[in-house]
């Protein structure tokens, strides 16, 4: 067998399947399914306190995919993703503590009211695009937000909510690893949904709009049909990514679902790669350790700067916001640019294009 | 009536200095195209450094109050120069999330240096309250809507006769123009965001001198999103009229609906206009409608 890891050495398509498949070549098969391996057996040998990371990380991971696919396929700005995600957590909450429904019904519930939420919040998007869009759907995080930490008898207010792990039959997903796992075959079938929806003629149709709406309306898009169509999918796993983090940390309360969260969730996708489903996995991985890193070295240093840990809140949001800007100006195309360009480079070596 | 006339005082007064924060906002939209969501954190650092001379070093307030808006400024300048820069002309979402950056970044560096605990103003200006009628006012609130109208006076000459002023009206109006007359648009840009900044600060000291200081006045940056909207993103009287508008009905919100359904609906009530406003009138009540070409 030749050696998965050898790069190709160019692209040579003759017919639209191959330029179409998700592998161009079959050795990136063999590769993308020794990585997936790797990650499956990794919580077998790492600590709780890593795979509880990596499962952080990973639900970060679904939901950036379904901001992703608005923003970064469809050219929707949404400053509402951390509202979204509360509406699926608290849907998931609700009906598995006060109806007693079991976790797996109450997770694509959970999916299919946020849907249905973002479909309504998306509405504007017939009239409006770019800023104005973005704003609206700011209004949508600070009402959605209200609504949450006021109706007390169906969200119990500003309290929040206590929800359990999931269950099948007798077995309760209560150790770290069980969980990683639940949320590494969601975001397994999440990951090869969105690549092969892009495949799809809904999926280019997203594109068409992103790139020119008028072009796209021209050539009989539907313009109207397609926006609220992105805001449907996209908001679908935003819900999921939702429940699973409810379940997860076991507590969904409003102050979790703030502001904050949207913003960090768009930068999850602009550090990553707006466009790209890889790099929403990067980027999740990528701002989710931030802070973990951060503190790490705020303890390292404390020994030298003893005030310095005083100081972490704030500098986690200075580090956080530097690293938006520099990303940005430096490389507007994110983590998955920066990996596909090492790919590129050492496919082409020893030339340098 | 006495409460509801209580009330529309206390509206107007909010309504101004939002009115003055909006400017700033609406100043950078006209000239750049771009949107400021970190509004909120220069009217943090403006207020802080006023309240840090004031407390800290002992300076008499008009003098603070000076070096304070110098330092805005200054403030207004070296971002437009270092962060914005890079930006110009780029999609809308780069901008968006560049400013967005940029206000955690300054929220961060606030919190590490002046910390999180609310602050209040030394005793500025008289503390015995005025009677009109039925109504009764704080002098706070007249300084402030007399301090807010003197600023949209100087604002509304600046424009109209000042030679900086009407280059920024011309920059705003069409860029190629502008620069095919001599005009450097890059210094209109840092004007605008340096006066962005002072106006802030202008109005988080007033606030501040009213509430007290603490990070989540940065909250008004958000609260200018409705008021920007609801005048026209790109209208300078929208801003002024708008922010009337929304501090009244904020007020009114708080003072009739908020014992009804216990409070909050205060904060919320701008964006839900804001919302209305989108979907039936999105370009505001004095915005230029944008026409688009293929």
């Amino acid at each position: 067998m030749k050696n998965p890891f050898v790069m190709g050495c160019g692209e040579f398509h003759v017919n639209y399947k191959q330029d179409m498949a998700i592998w161009k070549i079959s050795r990136v098969r063999v590769r993308v399914m020794i990585m997936v391996a790797l990650l499956a057996i990794f919580p077998l040998i790492a600590s709780d306190y890593i795979v509880g990371l990596a499962t952080l990380c990973g639900i970060a991971a679904i939901g950036a995919i379904g901001l992703n696919i608005l923003t970064g396929f469809t050219g929707q700005i949404s400053i509402g993703v951390g509202a979204f995600l509360g509406v699926g957590g608290y849907t998931s909450a609700i009906l598995t503590a006060k109806l007693g429904l079991s976790f797996w019904i109450a997770m694509p519930t959970a999916g299919i009211i946020t849907a249905v939420v973002g479909g309504l919040f998306g509405l504007p998007s017939l009239r409006l695009k770019g800023l104005y869009l973005a704003i609206a759907t700011l209004a949508a995080q600070v009402i959605i937000l209200f609504v949450i930490s006021r109706w007390d008898t169906l969200t119990g207010g500003t309290a929040g909510m206590v929800l359990s792990r999931p269950e099948i039959g007798s077995f309760v997903f209560n150790s770290e690893t069980s969980y990683y796992y639940l949320m590494f075959v969601i975001l397994v079938i999440t990951t090869i949904f969105t690549l092969n929806l892009f495949r799809s003629r809904v999926g280019r149709a997203f594109i068409a709009v992103r790139d020119r709406d008028i072009a796209a309306e021209v050539m009989g898009i539907d313009l109207f049909k397609y926006k609220v169509l992105a805001f449907i999918v996209s908001s679908f796993f935003v819900g999921v990514a939702g429940a699973l983090l409810g379940h997860y940390t076991m507590v969904v309360s409003p102050e979790l679902y703030s502001i904050t969260v949207s913003i960090e969730y768009l930068a999850i996708i602009l550090v990553g790669g707006l466009g790209s489903v890889f790099g929403s996995i990067y980027g999740a991985v990528f701002i989710t350790l931030l802070p973990v890193f951060l503190r790490t070295g705020v303890e390292l240093l404390s020994g030298v700067f003893p005030d310095l840990s005083n100081v972490l809140n704030g500098m986690k949001e200075v580090v956080f916001g530097l690293v938006i800007i520099l990303f940005l100006i430096y490389e507007p195309e994110g983590l998955a640019k920066i990996w596909k360009n090492i790919k590129d480079y050492f496919k082409l070596w020893p030339f340098s294009y | 009536m006495a409460f509801f006339l209580q009330m529309l005082v206390t509206g107007i007064v909010v309504g101004s200095v939002y009115a003055l924060v909006a400017l700033g906002f609406v100043l950078i939209y006209k000239s750049s195209d771009a949107i400021n969501f970190a509004q909120g954190e220069f009217l943090l650092i403006g207020t802080y450094v006023c309240l840090t001379l004031i407390t800290a070093y002992n300076i008499p307030f008009i003098a603070a109050l000076f070096i304070a808006l110098m330092f805005s400024a200054i403030l207004g300048f070296v971002i437009e120069r270092i962060v914005l820069r890079p930006f110009i002309g780029e999609p809308v979402i780069s901008m968006i999330m560049a400013t967005i950056g940029l206000s955690s970044a300054l929220a961060g560096l606030v919190h590490i240096i002046w910390g999180h605990e609310t602050r209040v103003f030394p005793q500025i200006f008289p503390e015995a309250p005025v009677r009109l009628g039925e109504v009764v006012i704080s002098p706070v609130y007249i300084w402030s809507l007399v301090i807010v109208v003197i600023m949209l006076v100087i604002f509304t000459f600046f424009f109209k006769f000042s030679k900086l002023g009407i280059a920024m009206r011309a920059t705003a109006d069409d860029q190629q123009a502008a620069m095919s007359m001599g005009i450097s648009v890059k210094t209109i840009f840092a004007v605008s965001w340096a006066i962005a900044a002072v106006v802030s600060a202008v109005g988080g000291i007033l606030l501040g001198n009213i509430n007290g200081v603490n990070a989540s006045l940065s909250a008004i940056g958000l609260k200018v999103l409705p008021v920007a909207i609801l005048g026209g993103l790109d209208s300078i009287p929208g801003a002024i009229i708008g922010g009337l508008i929304i501090g009244v009905i904020e007020t009114m919100t708080g003072g009739y609906l908020d014992p009804l359904v216990g409070g909050g609906l205060k904060e919320v009530m701008p964006f839900i206009i804001l919302v209305f406003i989108l979907m039936f009138k999105p370009y505001g009540l004095f915005g230029k409608k944008e026409i688009e070409r293929v």
